[in-house]
């Protein structure tokens, strides 16, 4: 252990950090209170029950888990996080990795529109398998050129499916 | 007589050549799925689901019960072979199979499994044939305060049967719901939870909280957590069966279809509860009562042959009534939606060729299954040694292909994105994913029929139980609500 111990309120957090989880189940259940609460039922409302009424059970609910949530976090209670083939819970989480794939998942919804689909695909299926730890610099990009290039030909033209050509395609 | 009749028309559905092919690309596919880590089979019918959109009903139906069914065969090769099941159904096949693949009898230990699943679904499939026209037929009157009690049924049992903490579980059902209610209001056009963006109005669309929900979030889960030495999978030979094996499993193959059968149809989880109790009925029975833990062949042959007939029960219930007891019967359901077809008793009046084409297709495909294990489980067991960021990486990008085809918009990619870190989310703290998808997909359908209920019988709440069906149906919840404090009491009286 070469790093200082973190001071008593921040791992006290850290061990409490699923109420957080709490937190977002309350703000979610006041949002949809809200939204219910503000809606302007008088002319829509037909039958007994407009509306309002499942929102309102619903928001209500969210709000009484939360609480209950928190009770039990308090207690000791913990969420059992998932188990998987290849899923080490040993090992502490890995958050750069999240933090890239969501950056690099986000590019490419920026990206579809302009460059076309099988180029952004491939930098998505590039940069995903780069940052997953994948070093083959000669054969990633060929994969996900390939697979880009494949997949765009069988959803536009044998599935029926439209994906935007891009740039690339109005060359070729 | 009158189902055997349908079920000829049903291989005359089966049998043509295009739908053998999609019958056969299904099993292909559900048993690399089963296979390989990381995809289940909710998953990969999921990020089917636009790949489908130009295909006609019956041949995708065939495809997706092949998923499933296949799923179930490929699954038991990587917990026999591995010893990391990553599917609940599969994870007592490691129990005894991997000690058994470790002390040299892999072979043995994969046959068993396969003509397990062979035998569980035929007669979970013929039960199928028996029971499904007669449950249909039986609900067929079934009005509106009756499907709402069997949507609170299935609510209440995938909270409070799965997992290990109700309060998570319904958390879970909540977020769901919370998702099911963006969009205009079906009954009266109103806004709800859309904060005036027109994206927002048309809904979030099934398909991109599936996807997002199994796919993304299971990716980005797996991501932070990534195995870095993988475990090496024991090289095995041709699966084969000795006379003295044959005559161990024979009797646990044929016990088990009738413990998964009732638990598949019920909705308490799936295969998880039945192989568990099948596991445990065969160690009760067995002459070999030493060897469990180290390797008794029972304990594989059962319990595999009762997960594949619980597939089959779970389609009783999601054929007849519209009620999915499994992740994969849920996303199932969403298809139904998707070409307009509602699951429930007069699905056998309306779309007879669907039905029996499909059912006749699964005892096709499980022949297919059988030839595909039994000779090529080691070619099968190679796809172990793809690499994980290729593999990850591809799930990302058929997720973001599957969200992209609903409606081309790049939005939807975003949307998709928030759903999938949801998902890590849950997994992260263990909230489970099931009570969510199936909120989101039966929590919009149960508002209506509560609402057409209520409407009918004038807003008297006595409306949603004026019919002994409905009655009964929330009896069983109150005892599934009830069934933690009645133990205590138990416990409480016996001390």
């Amino acid at each position: 252990m070469t790093a200082p111990p973190p001071a008593p309120t921040r791992s006290w957090l850290r061990e409490h950090s699923e109420l957080g989880v709490c937190v977002l189940l309350f703000v979610l259940g006041v949002l949809v209170l809200t939204d219910a609460l503000t809606m302007d039922v008088d002319l829509t409302q037909r039958g007994p029950v407009g509306p309002r009424t499942v929102p309102v059970v619903v928001g209500a609910g969210l709000l009484v888990v939360a609480v209950l949530l928190a009770v039990d976090v308090l207690r000791g209670g913990r969420g059992e996080a998932e188990a998987g083939e290849d899923v080490d819970l040993a090992e502490p989480a890995d958050r750069r990795t999240v933090a890239l794939l969501t950056g690099v998942f986000l590019a490419f919804a920026v990206l579809i529109d302009p460059l076309g689909f099988p180029i952004a695909g491939a930098l998505l299926f590039w940069g995903s398998a780069h940052a997953l730890g994948s070093r083959h610099h000669d054969r990633d990009p060929l994969i996900a050129a390939g697979l880009s290039f494949v997949t765009y030909f069988v959803f536009d033209h044998l599935l029926g499916v439209p994906l935007p050509g891009g740039p690339l395609m109005g060359v070729l | 007589m009158d189902s055997l009749n349908s079920l000829i028309d049903g291989f005359g559905t089966a049998l043509t050549p295009v739908n053998l092919l999609w019958a056969a690309l299904g099993v292909l596919l559900g048993t690399a799925i089963g296979v390989l880590p990381g995809i289940g089979p909710a998953m990969a019918v999921a990020l089917l689901l636009p790949v489908t959109y130009g295909l006609e009903p019956t041949g995708a139906f065939i495809m997706f019960a092949g998923i499933y069914y296949g799923a179930m065969f490929g699954g038991s090769t990587t917990s026999i072979l591995l010893n990391t099941p990553g599917e609940s159904a599969a994870v007592v096949a490691a129990i005894e199979g991997n000690p058994m693949a470790k002390a040299g009898r892999g072979a043995q230990a994969l046959a068993a499994a396969a003509i397990g699943h062979f035998t569980g679904g035929m007669i979970g499939t013929i039960l199928l044939v028996v029971l499904a026209p007669t449950v249909a037929s039986l609900a067929v009157d079934i009005g509106a305060p009756d499907y709402f009690a069997i949507m609170v049924l299935a609510f209440i049992a995938v909270t409070s049967v799965l997992g290990s903490s109700r309060i998570r579980g319904l958390a879970s059902l909540l977020i769901g719901l919370t998702i099911g209610l963006v969009g205009l209001d079906a009954m009266t056009g109103q806004q709800r939870l859309t904060f005036g963006s027109l994206q927002l109005a048309d809904g979030i669309d099934v398909v991109i909280v599936a996807v997002g929900l199994f796919a993304i979030g299971e990716a980005l889960w797996v991501a932070a957590h990534l195995r870095r030495s993988s475990e090496r999978p024991i090289p095995v030979g041709l699966p084969w069966l000795g006379r003295a094996d044959v005559r161990r499993t024979w009797k646990p193959w044929l016990r088990g279809p009738f413990i998964g059968f009732p638990f598949g149809a019920v909705p308490a989880g799936g295969a998880e509860i039945p192989t568990f109790l099948s596991y445990v009925t065969e160690k009760r029975l067995s002459k070999h009562r030493d060897e469990f833990g180290k390797g008794a062949i029972e304990g594989v042959a059962g319990p595999e042959s009762a997960a594949s007939a619980s597939a089959a029960g779970t389609l009783v219930s999601m054929l007849t009534l519209g009620l999915p007891t499994t992740a994969v019967a849920a996303v199932m359901l969403a298809a139904f939606q998707q070409y307009g077809i509602q699951p429930g008793p007069l699905l056998f009046e309306r779309e007879p060729e669907l039905v029996w084409g499909l059912i006749a297709s699964l005892f096709v495909g499980m022949v297919l299954l059988l030839a595909l294990n039994l000779p090529l489980a080691p070619l099968w067991a190679k796809l172990l040694k793809i690499p994980r960021p290729y593999l990850y990486a591809g799930i990302l990008f058929f997720a973001a292909v599957g969200a992209y085809a609903v409606g081309g918009e790049a939005v939807d990619l975003v949307i998709l994105l928030v759903i999938g870190l949801i998902g890590f989310g849950m997994r992260r703290y263990g909230l489970p994913v099931l009570p969510a998808i199936i909120a989101v997909i039966l929590g919009p359908a149960a508002e209506q029929q509560l609402r057409r209920a209520l409407q009918i019988s004038d807003g008297s709440v006595t409306g949603l139980v004026n019919t002994p069906f409905s009655v009964s149906v929330y009896a069983i919840v109150l005892l599934i609500l009830a069934w933690p404090l009645v133990r205590k009491l138990v416990v409480r009286l016996r001390s």
